[in-house]
């Protein structure tokens, strides 16, 4: 049984059912409860749940963040929300020197169970500072998960797998898709953390993206259908660990790779997956493969240079033809 | 806080045993048995010694890289340590994390950070977790005074005071970070003023004298358990080496260090004996520790390299995920 | 006896230099004592003695620079149990003198036929169904811009008719516009004689100054030569298009270049009118490469404004071309021959080379055909002014 909701609403849902059934589990932020979540995720529940349960935090990323791997060290299951992944720069150094270390350094004994949820993306005209898309980077990390979420039942789904999970766990939800709607349905099973999915099966072109990069690589396929190119769309969902066996199935299908990623080209998350292809499935290739991702320039605040700046739909569909058309 | 026999020759022997092992640690890193950095407590071992007495084994302990003394006293045992520090697969990282990175989930011990000011968010959370539970008992956060310096130090101050978080934070005011004299790094160098700034119980003590550091500490501990909310101590101590192996001091005179040397805890805790009229038999104890350390170097050398198959083991819990 | 090594003291550290004893031979120590100082990149630092005994033989001088590990000093130890550590073998680093072989790369010349079979540019998917599909690559189309795909080796499979798709999309375009040409183009066409000798002599100096990769091909000198006389009768260089012609500013002749499987392409040199020749020289040599590798450019193949025909060097003495739609001149060369020369009622022997021109009749005419070749021949006879 499905419901049409927001992407947002999904979120707050998955989370309000964790803190329900589960008492290790509470929310630990920026604005998460007076305010009700600087993007609304968590509108009422500070009334609902309390002040013990949703935790406003003072302006610390560091020392909330790190707050959170002790305290999920100790046997709770917080759930860290930094508000956007312009902030996490911040808290770098307690994610990558010991969320992401800790279970390593101490041989074995102490493992990190703790989620952090980041709003990402630009495309709102925050300017440079408040645009970045770091997921990519934060997939550099081992010792780390990274979620990327592209519809409502991901978005519901993954706050689950997350928090099951014994390992530190980030998820980024980009800003843009709070609002967009999608069905959810609530009684079937998630899939797992590391598992792409087809979104749109095709046969001419492989095209792998992730947030809402997906969205619009969808809406490209459906433009491209009707020049005759039959697009396989490939959901990433994860780009930590990334779905080897999904994507090089799917170049073997179709013999052609379109990578679209809102970080900036050099050395982003597309560079990674092209490297993988080159390694796994060069000889399926019959074109070299390609890449729609952010211009490498600080986003700026006018909108068509903004716009400019990011992967859209009309370049989608010019590069597919590009890749299409080199042979 | 009483003191009897048994009571000063548990401190005695501990603060022994620090030094003996510390020394024969420095032998070892000469060697290049013990590789990369290695940070000495000798000079410091008051402050270990005193504080650790306070605890109880339910007690969390968060720590810097100086901290094999620490994690002696805390139990951990003198052979797993020394296999650490030489990378064997018995050591108590598994060989994994070396003189930094000593970890024990038996012990409560979490580590060893080679981040200055690295574990006081994690101490923060750790209390935090334990006021949630409900479980009545302290987190002690362990690090230097050059962490004083970093953001991090004042946001986790203000979160436990904030929070009323159980936690105890001790800094360990050795003078000096690294090179750089605390004079020439903070604006106000009373630290235990900064703490008493958040809010916060703060309270300075000599950190030479381990009578005191364990009086002090007790105190405190007391007052967290009573859900007195967090505390402070600065103990006021001194290292006799240098910050690491490998530094020359050129940023002290040899004349501080000999004259801090007159404060040995070692030499200053026998005097107060003598003065209380205890008698201990030092060189009983002295046997004791130097066979406790050759007994660790002994494990350490008979231990084994971790097979490289394994190497990209404890990335992931349990799981092979690449 | 126990050995007193240098020290490690930092994963960086080396060597230092032995700066100072601070004990002498015969001397009683302690642990902890103090035994030397020691000069590292940080500076000065005071080594210990790590057990009790006596300084037997201090084994280097002050100011002696000492490896880590290095024996710098024998204790006669009282203390037992750290004897055997002392005694424990110390890694030393090996000192392996490998040697690095330096492969050095042979530049190659340009040897076209080798370089054409490794550099057919063919995707990773195509070549592995070509092996699987037992496909003879040699046999596969090369299209204009030389790659091969997917599809053209499932193609080259398909074939029923084992010479259906042997004629080539080239020839076939060719064949095409060969015919059309015949049919609606009206030729025209006129002979010159021209002595080279003066240029061709003129060259041989030239050349004689310059190493391999500078010199100067009379095909270059040609080709400058051409352009420069069309620059002076541009009606020759343009199109005929819409029942008009065109006259196009920019000169991008065709040169006529074999291919060695299969038939002739004519791609064009862009842009002439302002080459030196020089530049020239090396635009001609670039394309002749470049289209044996099958990289022409599309606008190479698209924008020729007249067409040079250069069968010389098959011995043919003169070439009467076909022009190739839309263009209104080809222009012919033939073989450089010695030859009688007339010149001031004098008999000799000369290169002489026929120059032919065909002129489409609804551009141009033969007077206008008869300019060129003259200018043609007055240009050829002052080489100099070519450069």
């Amino acid at each position: 049984m499905s419901e049409n909701i927001t992407y947002r609403e999904a979120i707050k849902r998955a989370i309000h059912k964790a803190m329900s059934e589960d008492d290790r589990v509470f929310l630990m932020g920026e604005d998460v409860g007076r305010y009700g979540g600087s993007y609304a995720v968590s509108m009422g529940f500070l009334e609902e749940f309390g002040s013990e349960k949703i935790i406003d935090t003072p302006l610390c990323e560091s020392g909330f963040t790190g707050a959170g791997i002790g305290a999920a060290v100790n046997g709770m299951r917080p759930i860290v929300e930094i508000m956007t992944v312009n902030f996490s720069l911040l808290a770098l150094d307690q994610i990558l020197n010991t969320a992401s270390k800790l279970l390593h350094m101490s041989g074995g004994q102490f493992n990190v169970p703790l989620v952090i949820r980041m709003a990402t993306g630009g495309g709102n005209q925050l300017a440079a500072q408040h645009s970045h898309s770091l997921e990519g980077w934060y997939a550099h990390i081992p010792g780390l998960k990274v979620l990327t979420p592209a519809t409502v039942q991901d978005a519901y789904d993954m706050i689950g797998l997350a928090l099951e999970d014994p390992d530190p766990v980030l998820i980024f939800e980009n800003a843009t898709l709070y609002n967009s709607k999608g069905d959810l349905d609530v009684e079937l099973s998630p899939v797992e953390i590391g598992k792409a999915i087809v979104r749109r099966e095709g046969k001419d072109l492989s095209i792998f993206a992730y947030g809402i990069n997906l969205i619009k690589a969808l809406q490209a396929a459906e433009n491209l259908a009707n020049d005759g190119i039959d697009v396989e769309v490939i959901d990433l969902r994860s780009l930590r660990p990334l779905d080897d066996e999904m994507i090089m199935a799917s170049v073997k299908k179709t013999h052609k790779v379109l990578i679209v990623d809102e970080g900036w080209k050099s050395g982003s998350i597309s560079a990674e997956i092209m490297a993988r292809i080159n390694e796994q499935a060069f000889y399926e290739l019959d074109a070299p493969m390609a890449r729609v991702c952010s211009a490498e320039v600080p986003f700026p605040y006018a909108a068509h240079l903004e716009q400019a700046a990011m992967p859209q739909v009309d370049k989608i569909i010019q590069m597919a033809h590009k890749v299409m058309e080199d042979l | 806080m009483k003191l009897d026999m048994a009571q000063a020759e548990k401190f005695y022997s501990q603060m022994l045993l620090i030094r003996r092992f510390e020394e024969r640690c420095a032998e070892a890193y000469s060697h290049q048995k013990i590789r990369g950095f290695l940070h000495l407590y000798i000079g410091e071992e008051a402050v270990g010694v005193g504080v650790m007495d306070a605890l109880s084994d339910e007690d969390a302990i968060v720590a810097t890289y100086r901290e094999h003394g620490l994690a002696l006293v805390r139990g951990i045992s003198p052979q797993s340590i020394m296999a650490e520090l030489y990378g064997k697969a018995e050591g108590c990282s598994h060989g994994r994390g070396g003189s930094m990175h000593l970890y024990s989930a038996d012990k409560r011990f979490y580590g060893g950070n080679a981040i200055v000011a690295g574990g006081l968010p994690f101490a923060v959370g750790l209390a935090l977790a334990d006021k949630k539970m409900n479980k009545n008992r302290a987190t002690v956060c362990f690090f230097g005074d050059g962490a004083v310096a970093e953001g991090e130090f004042h946001e986790s101050l203000n979160l436990a005071a904030l929070w009323n978080l159980p936690i105890l934070f001790v800094c360990e005011n050795n003078r000096y970070g690294m090179g750089t004299a605390l004079k020439y790094a903070e604006s106000e160098t009373n630290i235990s003023k900064k703490a008493a700034a958040y809010k916060m119980s703060s309270h300075q003590v000599d950190g030479m004298n381990v009578i005191e550091v364990a009086k002090a500490t007790q105190k405190a501990v007391k007052s967290i358990k009573a859900g007195g909310g967090p505390q402070f101590l600065e103990a006021l101590t001194y290292r006799f080496r240098a910050h690491s192996m490998f530094d020359a001091e050129l940023y002290r005179d040899k004349s501080e260090v000999q004259e801090w040397k007159k404060e040995d805890p070692l030499i200053t805790f026998e005097k107060r004996l003598i003065e209380l009229d205890f008698e201990i038999d030092t060189d009983k104890i002295e046997k004791e520790v130097a066979k406790i350390v050759e007994d660790a170097v002994e494990f350490a050398e008979a231990g084994t390299l971790e097979p490289v198959e394994e190497l990209e083991k404890f990335v992931y819990s349990q799981r092979d995920l690449s | 006896m126990s050995k007193f090594v240098m020290p490690s003291l930092g994963a960086d550290m080396e060597s230092a230099v032995l700066m100072e004893w601070k004990v002498k031979e015969g001397d009683e120590v302690k642990k902890g004592d103090i035994i030397a100082e020691v000069e590292t990149s940080k500076g000065v630092i005071e080594i210990e003695i790590f057990d009790d005994g006596v300084v037997e033989k201090l084994l280097v001088e002050p100011e002696t620079d000492c490896k880590v590990g290095d024996t710098i000093a024998l204790i006669r130890s009282t203390n037992d149990s750290l004897e055997e550590d002392m005694k424990q073998d110390i890694p030393h680093v090996k000192e392996e003198n490998t040697e690095i072989e330096v492969k050095q790369e042979v530049p190659h010349a340009n040897d076209e036929s080798k370089t054409e079979e490794k550099h057919i540019k063919i995707s990773p998917a195509a070549k592995k169904r070509a092996k699987e599909l037992n496909v003879d690559l040699s046999k596969i189309i090369l299209k204009i811009d030389g790659k091969i795909g997917l599809s053209d080796v499932e193609n080259a499979v398909k074939k029923t008719k084992p010479d259906t798709k042997a004629i080539d999309g080239m020839r076939q375009a060719i064949a095409k516009a060969m015919s059309r040409s015949n049919a609606e183009i009206p030729h025209y066409y006129l002979t010159a004689s021209i002595n080279l000798t003066p240029a061709l002599k003129w060259l041989e100096g030239l050349n004689s100054n310059r190493s391999i990769s500078e010199r100067i091909l009379p095909a270059a000198l040609m080709i400058k030569a051409i352009v420069l006389a069309l620059k002076k009768v541009p009606q020759l260089n343009g199109f005929w298009k819409d029942d008009t012609p065109q006259i196009i500013q920019e000169i991008n002749p065709g040169i006529a270049i074999a291919l060695r499987k299969s038939g002739l392409i004519t791609p064009a040199i862009l842009n002439t009118q302002e080459m030196s020749l020089d530049e020239t020289m090396k635009s001609l040599d670039d394309l002749i490469t470049r289209t044996r590798l099958g990289k022409l450019k599309g606008s190479e193949m698209t924008e020729q404004t007249i067409t040079i025909t250069n069968l010389g060097d098959l011995g043919v003495e003169s070439v009467l071309g076909v022009i190739y739609p839309p263009q209104v001149a080809v222009v012919g060369i033939g073989r450089i021959m010695d030859k009688p020369w007339a010149e001031n009622d004098m008999l000799s022997v000369r290169k002489v080379v026929q120059v032919t021109l065909a002129g489409d009749h609804r551009a141009t005419d033969g007077r206008i055909g008869a300019q060129f070749l003259d200018k043609l021949d007055k240009i050829l006879q002052k080489p100099q002014e070519l450069l």
